[in-house]
């Protein structure tokens, strides 16, 4: 069996991974594909947790496919609302996108 | 720390796919290769869901991550024109992100995993052997009144909203 | 899985002979790989073969003849020469991907073969999430095209790629909720207990209209006619696949056709008895046989449909699937749902597998699909009688303009 803490390590390696991600790139739909990478590792310790702690509990699988249908809904919007920024402003880094009204 | 099974190969190539495809995303420049490298990344976690003896949730992984979403993406990245060779690919304070990045690590990984599951730890038990539950009990979780059935509920009520709000922001007003 | 015919017998001969016992393990498991990957390899070729002749008697003419007898080598004819054609790579392509999506192509047709139960005994993986596996795979089929028109480095094969996955997302839809119809009424996601279930009455006699949405579907969703806008000469050319050549584009069309004997043998596990037949209980192999010859009848129809229909454009393809489908597919879900809780408290539910236990439920059901039927017909012939009039509208009005001094001629 392999023990717990490895499965957290590397959920928490993407975890980070992810986190650069978002902080240091400029495109936005680059930002976007961390933000999912951040998900995903959110979803690992979930099942991890789910399996070696309490797996009689369905909680963790659940609450994994909540997770799921959340990061789904987030990526529509979130891409669909970089599309109309795009269209407007012809320029997808999230630099640009600084006025709160124009 | 790990005996050579096929349980362990299969551990360390699905983390080799999660861990390499994430690299890849951030540091490529190629956003069609980001996207591939993402791909990768979604495997990986599909491998790690049937490891962990939760197949359903391997599959929805591919149905939905790859199956929708990395195409979505692919799509967003080809209608936005800003594809292959990026001018910058980090922004000014990639190098704070960075240390950012690894203090978070090191601070989970030392503060929270290995004290209290690591080797030595306090709550190092034998993980639970046999799982009983199969797909038949997550099903009916999410429709139980007793457990998940309102989140259920409400999940599907975002779903609707966010497919119709991403079709009103993404639609063509200028003709 | 006792009752199961395993090759673990093999990995006992090799653990006495001294091998270690996991290595024992993979090294049997990837024998049944190749066991269970060699028969699509193998049919690809007679089905090249069958569609080029069933295409050539529809258009009355022979179809090949000259290659072996009946023309059965033209397909091995056929691969020697793609073989040998060369390998070329467009200027500013994408190397690595644009090698990467013919294999896709190929893998994502083979690994649903995993799944399938080919007799009671014999099944490649025996997953209790069978259906979903197999969802996700065609799911897995929209990466290739995106990539093979990207990595081309042609505007026309983008294109041809986005017209493409815009038809197969859209079909994903009604194909995934009419397959719920039948995971209803077995109540389990697996292949093989689905087809167990199947015991009594078919699922096709007890959900038609599923059935038909399905096939429909899955004609949409491998590309062939008459939604094969997508590759048909005259159209895009060769929409995504059109800088490929040689073997690369052997491979698209190899994974094309057994995705499309996939699709027929899919549709024939779940609605039309999978092996079943009379005899297979005792004499197991004779399942192979049934399922053999079920497929074929479903794609021999798929092929006559295939020089018969006209083609539909993308605008009536999208229409076709929103408007039409997709709610057909929602209300027969919700129709089964409810006539199978009302079977439930009437009790009649199948407990043995025999046909008299299965009539009730398959009558009840039968009767709600055919009333669906019947309000679906009733609404094209509604929407079709509306679309005349508009036409009829339109031409009074323009012969009642036609104020021209030269009275036309031969009205």
């Amino acid at each position: 069996m392999i023990p717990l803490w490895m499965y957290l390590a590397v959920a928490a390696g993407l975890f980070c991974i992810g986190t650069y991600g978002v902080l240091s790139r400029r495109n936005a739909v680059a930002v976007l594909m961390s933000v999912e990478l951040m998900l995903n590792a959110v979803n690992i310790n979930l099942v991890a947790f789910w399996r070696y702690i309490e797996p009689s509990n369905m909680a963790g699988q659940a609450f994994a496919a909540f997770v799921f249908v959340i990061a789904a809904a987030e990526a529509s919007v979130g891409l669909a609302i970089i599309i109309s920024v795009y269209r407007n402003r012809r320029s997808v880094s999230v630099e640009d996108v600084d006025m709160l009204k124009w | 720390m790990l005996e050579f099974n096929a349980q362990s190969v299969a551990f360390i190539v699905f983390a080799l796919f999660s861990l390499g495809g994430a690299l890849g995303v951030v540091t490529t420049r190629n956003l069609i290769h980001a996207t591939l490298y993402l791909i990768l990344s979604l495997f990986g976690a599909a491998g790690f869901f049937v490891l962990l003896s939760a197949p359903f949730l391997a599959a929805v992984q591919i149905l939905v991550y790859i199956g929708a979403i990395a195409i979505l993406i692919v799509f967003a990245v080809m209608l936005t024109r800003s594809m292959t060779r990026l001018r910058e690919l980090y922004n000014r304070q990639w190098l704070l992100s960075g240390v950012v990045g690894v203090a978070l690590f090191l601070l989970l990984m030392i503060g929270v995993i290995l004290p209290v599951w690591g080797i030595n730890g306090s709550h190092v038990g034998k993980p639970v052997s046999d799982v009983v539950t199969t797909t038949v009990d997550l099903g009916i979780a999410l429709v139980d009144q007793n457990q998940y059935v309102l989140p259920f509920e409400v999940a599907s009520l975002l779903l609707t909203a966010a497919m119709i709000g991403a079709i009103v922001i993404a639609r063509d007003d200028r003709e | 899985m006792e009752n199961v015919c395993s090759i673990n017998n093999l990995v006992a001969c090799l653990v006495q002979s001294g091998m270690n016992p996991d290595l024992a393990n993979l090294l049997t498991a990837l024998g049944g790989v190749v066991l269970v990957a060699t028969v699509p390899l193998v049919t690809v070729i007679f089905l090249i073969w069958i569609e080029r002749k069933v295409a050539a008697r529809v258009q009355d003419r022979l179809g090949p003849n000259r290659v072996g007898p009946f023309g059965l080598l033209q397909s091995v004819a056929d691969a020697v020469k793609m073989i040998t054609k060369e390998d070329i790579t467009p200027q500013g392509a994408d190397k690595f991907i644009y090698n990467l999506a013919p294999i896709i192509a190929f893998a994502s047709v083979v690994l649903i073969w995993a799944v399938i139960p080919f007799t009671p005994l014999h099944i490649g993986a025996d997953l209790s999430i069978g259906i979903l596996y197999f969802v996700a795979v065609a799911s897995i089929g929209t990466i290739k095209i995106m990539i093979a028109g990207w990595s081309s480095n042609n505007k026309y094969a983008l294109l041809g790629a986005f017209r493409t996955i815009a038809q197969l997302l859209s079909y994903e839809v009604p194909l995934v909720l009419s397959l719920l119809v039948p995971v209803m009424i077995g109540g389990t996601l697996g292949m093989q207990e689905i087809v167990r279930q199947q015991g009594g009455m078919w699922f096709f006699f007890m959900a038609p209209v599923a059935a038909i949405m399905f096939f429909i579907a899955n004609l949409a969703e491998t590309g062939r006619a008459p939604f094969d806008l997508l590759e048909a000469e005259s159209e895009i050319i060769a929409g995504y696949n059109i800088e490929y050549s040689g073997f690369k584009w052997g491979m698209f069309m190899a994974g094309e056709f057994m995705h499309a004997f996939t699709a027929c043998l899919l549709t024939v596990v779940v609605f039309f008895g999978g092996w079943w037949g009379p005899g297979v209980e005792q004499i197991p192999v004779l399942g192979f046989i049934y399922l053999g010859l079920k497929t074929a009848v479903i794609y021999l129809f798929a092929l006559v449909l295939r020089s018969t229909v006209p083609r539909v454009r993308i605008d009536q393809l999208m229409t076709l699937n929103w408007k039409w489908l997709v709610p057909i597919s929602v209300a027969n879900v919700i129709v089964t749902a409810f006539l199978l809780q009302v079977i439930k408290a009437l009790g009649l539910t199948p407990q043995s597998g025999d046909l008299i236990a299965a009539l009730p439920q398959t009558i009840i059901l039968l009767v709600g699909n055919v009333l669906l039927g019947v309000v679906v017909f009733g609404f094209i012939g509604r929407v079709g009688r509306a679309q005349r009039a508009a036409d009829q509208a339109v031409q009074i009005h323009t012969d009642h303009d036609d104020h021209s001094p030269v009275p036309a001629v031969g009205d």
